[in-house]
């Protein structure tokens, strides 16, 4: 059909395919000004189209920005909220410990001075020594001798009497001096008692302060989270991102902790369960040891939940105390004995594998070998089959991280695929536009020759009715134009091109 | 900002939204909780229930062990126990397994030395397999006389049945023979083998005395067996080497 088409006008292809070439130029050369308004329109409207949507993604991308905003300060404020209301129960803690003892203390304290104050009482409440027995002494002792015996007797009578008086009032004064020292001696430890006090009390008020300033630099956060600062957002977001990192990367640790939970129990349920019924492809032995799983880590979930530590289900959180307590206690019982059903059917576990050893080696047509420390696996497996429950059960609290960071992560990605896709739309319109312009370029290339003739006719046209009308002026042709250029001499330049017909 | 400028705040500041302010809720409500929770949970289980009551998936093994009792191949007996014990061993729950031996005429019952399918239960299992090993046992320190026929084919024939019945999505027929067909007269064996889906593993094709003098003949023993079985539907495998089994076989 082609063939016949082409060879409509000459058996010769290369003439035939002339002919063809050149109908078709004149064709095109004809609806030239149509193709390039068909073309420009095109390519504008899809520019526009394109642009229009990405304008629109533009404004869905704000709208998701501006939530993942509100979201990531939503968050941090409720996280900021808990940690500052933490701050005050351990200010509260240490209010109650210790100053909550404060009026025993105060009255120690008040004990404490009154006892100082009653030693130091005691310790002057005794007259001091008169202080003129050193001078009646002395004066006694220089008195002159009469050389009269009676005198002289009575004088040493006097002499021996005041002596004796001096020598009863020293005792009696080193007494009191003795007295007044254990007295003081007394007062040490009740200083000592005062010191330690005072410490304590210090050491409550210092904590106290120091509590104070991590409240006043969380409190700061909080308020940056309130102006929604873009500092504050931007720490929230990196903090998000790392805390799903890490979450992530602790729930993959405990999902290969399931897996082993799952191996410990699998062979001994087929044992319990048995039969061959099947859901979809998996065992029904397969199925309960997951289900055993499963509730051992929605126990954990609800212990977690009733003790406060994690805030998945606001039900649970706030429900009555006496009541999460209650739950507490149901979790944790449950949980224990699903610890202890596993760990039996570790236990039953490592004596199917002792059993299938022995099948193995009686096949192999050895004898059984009784291992000497046989007994270490089966405690191992007893353990771990005991341990696994409770160390699954913390698998709550970076599931919570992990759910929270889940939210910013996953609007980052969103943002970046929206911003991704508005690029891609800008980027095809722009090319659109573009291609249209290229497209209208090579319409006009392929039909250059009659383009280059008409170009040729219009000048000379030009150049003579330019020749006519110098002439009627006088000019002549070799005038010269305003600017100092000499008109008519040019020769058509690209701008000639649109002198097409169409635009003619 | 300090505490006390923020307890001032929060002492004049509106709380309202606030979680602290939210009355906790009332045994009643979770007690409604409960109940509108119970009935979707109910109906997940009873669908639960309905769905363990499917059929298991067809993914079970069969397995059908020939032992070739004829007066060549007799001394043999020790590789055919050895490959029965490495059956036993690698077989699971809800796997089948046959043992038989050729004769003079081995497309009957009294062939079959002993066959089971073990149940998925481990004890139990290893129980079977334990009498299956006894059986076994048995039958080879019973076994005394050769048989001066080999109806190879009336055997193979009696397996293809045995794994038809099973049903099993796997089918393997091990083939412990010198594959020499020595049918008596009266019996016919000119019948189509039909192993569509039965993978044949000829299992030590100990060569004759007469394959010494003619290694052409042992070569066109087992290029004969091989077609028929590949005519029939089957796949053809061979291991000469009964302690290469482990790497030769891939049961799975």
């Amino acid at each position: 059909m082609f063939t016949d088409i082409l060879y409509i006008w000459s058996d010769s292809p290369a003439l035939s395919l002339a002919i063809w070439m050149i109908i078709a130029i004149m064709l095109l050369y004809m609806g030239r000004p149509h193709a390039h308004q068909l073309l420009r329109t095109t390519g504008r409207a899809l520019h526009r189209a394109l642009r229009m949507g990405a304008a629109s993604i533009r404004q869905l991308e704000n709208r998701l920005e501006q939530r993942n905003r509100e979201v990531l300060l939503a968050q941090g404020r409720e996280s900021a909220e808990r940690s500052i209301e933490r701050e005050f129960q351990r200010v509260n803690a240490i209010v109650e410990r210790d100053l909550g003892q404060y009026p025993a203390l105060h009255r120690k304290l008040a004990e404490t001075l009154e006892k100082i104050e009653q030693d130091y009482r005691d310790s002057t409440d005794n007259a001091p020594l008169p202080p003129a027995w050193a001078e009646v002494m002395d004066t006694v002792q220089n008195l002159p001798t009469s050389g009269d015996p009676a005198v002289n007797k009575v004088l040493d009578n006097i002499r021996q009497v005041i002596e004796n008086s001096h020598q009863q009032t020293l005792k009696a004064y080193q007494k009191n001096l003795n007295e007044r020292h254990r007295i003081l001696g007394r007062m040490q430890p009740q200083w000592r008692a005062l010191g330690s006090t005072m410490d304590k009390v210090h050491q409550t008020i210092t904590g106290l302060d120091e509590r104070a300033r991590t409240i006043d630099r969380q409190m700061d956060s909080y308020e940056s989270m309130r102006r929604g600062d873009d500092r504050a957002v931007g720490t929230l977001t990196s903090s998000s991102l790392t805390q799903f990192f890490i979450s992530g990367l602790v729930l993959v640790i405990a999902a290969f902790g399931g897996l082993i939970n799952f191996q410990l129990i699998a062979l001994p349920m087929s044992e319990m369960v048995g039969g061959d019924a099947y859901v979809g492809t998996l065992p029904m032995s397969d199925i309960a040891a997951l289900v055993i799983i499963m509730v051992e880590i929605s126990m954990g979930l609800f212990l977690l939940e009733s003790l406060g530590i994690t805030r998945l289900f606001p039900v649970i959180g706030n429900l009555d105390d006496r009541v999460r307590k209650r739950m507490a206690i149901a979790a944790f019982t449950i949980l224990v004995i699903f610890a202890t059903i596993e760990s039996s059917l570790a236990y039953l576990r490592d004596l199917l594998v002792i059993d299938q050893q022995a099948l193995q080696q009686s096949l192999a047509g050895g004898a059984a070998i009784e291992s000497q420390f046989r007994w270490i696996p089966s405690i191992g497996q007893l353990a771990l089959g005991f341990i696994l429950p409770f160390a699954l059960a913390f698998v709550g609290i970076p599931l919570e991280s992990f759910i929270h960071s889940l939210r910013t992560v996953l609007g980052l990605l969103a943002l970046g695929l929206l911003r991704a896709v508005r690029v891609m739309v800008r980027m095809t319109g722009g090319m659109a536009d573009h291609v249209s312009k290229m497209l209208v370029n090579l319409y006009d290339l392929f039909i250059m020759a009659p383009l280059s003739i008409e170009r040729m006719v219009r000048y000379h046209r030009e150049t003579a009715v330019r020749q006519a009308g110098g002439e009627q002026d006088g000019t002549g042709p070799e005038a010269v134009d305003g600017e100092g250029r000499h008109r008519g001499a040019g020769k058509p330049g690209p701008a000639d091109a649109d002198l097409a017909p169409g635009r003619a | 900002m300090t505490v006390t400028e923020w307890v001032r705040n929060e002492e004049t500041a509106p709380r309202a939204g606030r979680p602290a302010d939210r009355k906790p809720e009332t045994l009643m409500e979770v007690r409604k909780m409960i109940r509108n929770g119970f009935y979707p949970f109910l109906a997940g289980i009873l669908a639960l229930m309905l769905a363990a009551c499917s059929e298991p998936p067809d993914n079970n093994r069969a397995v059908f062990l020939l032992i070739d009792i004829s007066s060549d191949y007799a001394t043999e007996m020790d590789k055919a126990e050895r490959l029965g014990n490495y059956l036993l061993g690698t077989l699971d729950g809800g796997d089948s397994l046959a043992v038989a031996f050729i004769d003079n005429s081995s497309f009957t019952e009294r062939n079959i030395i002993a066959r089971q399918t073990f149940e998925r239960q481990p004890s139990t299992r290893n129980a079977q397999k334990r009498a299956f090993q006894a059986e076994l046992g048995a039958f080879m320190e019973r076994f005394s006389v050769p048989s001066y026929h080999s109806d190879i084919t009336g055997g193979v024939l009696l397996a293809r049945d045995y794994l038809e019945e099973t049903g099993a999505a796997e089918k393997h027929l091990f083939l412990l023979s010198d594959l020499h067909e020595d049918v008596p007269p009266g019996v016919d064996r000119n019948v189509a083998l039909g192993l569509d889906g039965v993978r044949v593993h000829a299992i030590n094709v100990k060569r004759q005395r007469v394959d010494n003098r003619n290694p052409r003949g042992y070569r066109e023993r087992m290029v004969d067996w091989q077609r028929r079985v590949e005519d029939a539907g089957g796949e053809w495998q061979i291991v000469n080497d009964v302690a290469r089994l482990d790497t030769a076989l891939a049961l799975r």
